[in-house]
């Protein structure tokens, strides 16, 4: 049976927990070919259906939820290099011509403005917050 | 003349649990996380590719804007589904259903082709009501 043929949920449930699996092992060594394979595709097929759903190749997908792991990462004060390899790359430097593609700065730079923003909003979190709060909540401006 | 929306706010009832429903169920992106005052933060989140809309998640705990009985009566209407935030939009909504249904997002109504258009319906882990549908083309 072709897969052209299969009911339209079952192929979406397919893809779905191909989506889920690289969500859930974007750091590891995936080899996309095998996830295909065990979604019973063609990769052809798979290729096709998965950037019709995503707006994306699992490829690109792959790269994307990496890079969006590296910026959580960072924002909570890993360096750039542990994340590097926390979220699966083994070169520094793609990591980083990637992240700066995706994110519109460097690594190194993400690390440094999200390091400032949160010793500005633990020292003064009354700048993060519209005034219509603070004062309904009985807080006083600083 | 008013020109966009900065700000929404979402009553919850347990701002750790919400924090997790809204970051790594549906998949949205913290914004601000900022302390405010005992056992409270201002924190906002927002839609992954809407970045400038951002979404506070705010606790209904007793002090500040709840009163003990506002605080009861708020609880009993969230917990009770009484209110409906947002409508979101998805590209696909067949595949983002079987996904949040794979993690755990419970549904009142599952993607139904209505008069008006392609719609879902899901609940938050406080109460609080969603209508999912598709973007549309303009």
């Amino acid at each position: 049976m072709s897969t052209e043929n299969y009911p339209r949920i079952y192929l979406y449930k397919r893809i779905v927990q191909a989506k889920l699996f690289i969500d859930s092992h974007f750091a590891e060594n995936i080899d996309l070919d095998n996830i295909s394979d065990e979604a019973y595709f063609s990769k052809f097929h798979f290729i096709r259906l998965f950037k019709k759903i995503y707006g994306k190749t699992p490829h690109q997908y792959l790269i994307f939820v990496r890079i969006e792991n590296a910026t959580k990462l960072i924002r909570n004060g890993i360096t750039v290099s542990e994340t590097c390899h926390t979220v699966g790359f083994e070169s520094l430097s793609s990591f980083s011509g990637l992240f700066k593609r995706m994110v519109g700065k460097t690594p190194s730079d993400y690390f440094a403005e999200q390091q400032y923003l949160k010793k500005e909003m633990l020292q003064t979190p009354l700048k993060f917050i519209p005034n219509c709060y603070v004062s309904q909540h009985g807080l006083s401006k600083k | 003349m008013i020109t966009k929306v900065s700000h929404m706010c979402i009553y919850v009832l347990n701002q750790d649990s919400a924090q997790d429903f809204y970051t790594n169920k549906l998949g949205f992106k913290v914004v601000t996380d900022a302390p405010m005052g005992p056992g409270m933060r201002w924190l906002t989140v927002c839609p992954p590719e809407q970045p400038e809309l951002e979404i506070t998640l705010f606790p209904v705990v007793e002090g500040g804007m709840f009163k003990k009985e506002t605080l009861k009566t708020m609880t009993e209407l969230i917990k009770n589904g009484t209110f409906g935030p947002a409508v979101l939009t998805c590209k696909d909504l067949l595949a983002t259903y079987e996904e949040l249904k794979a993690k755990g997002v419970v549904f009142k109504k599952p993607p139904t082709k209505e008069f008006y258009g392609f719609e879902a319906l899901f609940t938050d882990d406080s109460g609080n009501w969603f209508s999912l549908g598709e973007e549309v083309k303009k």
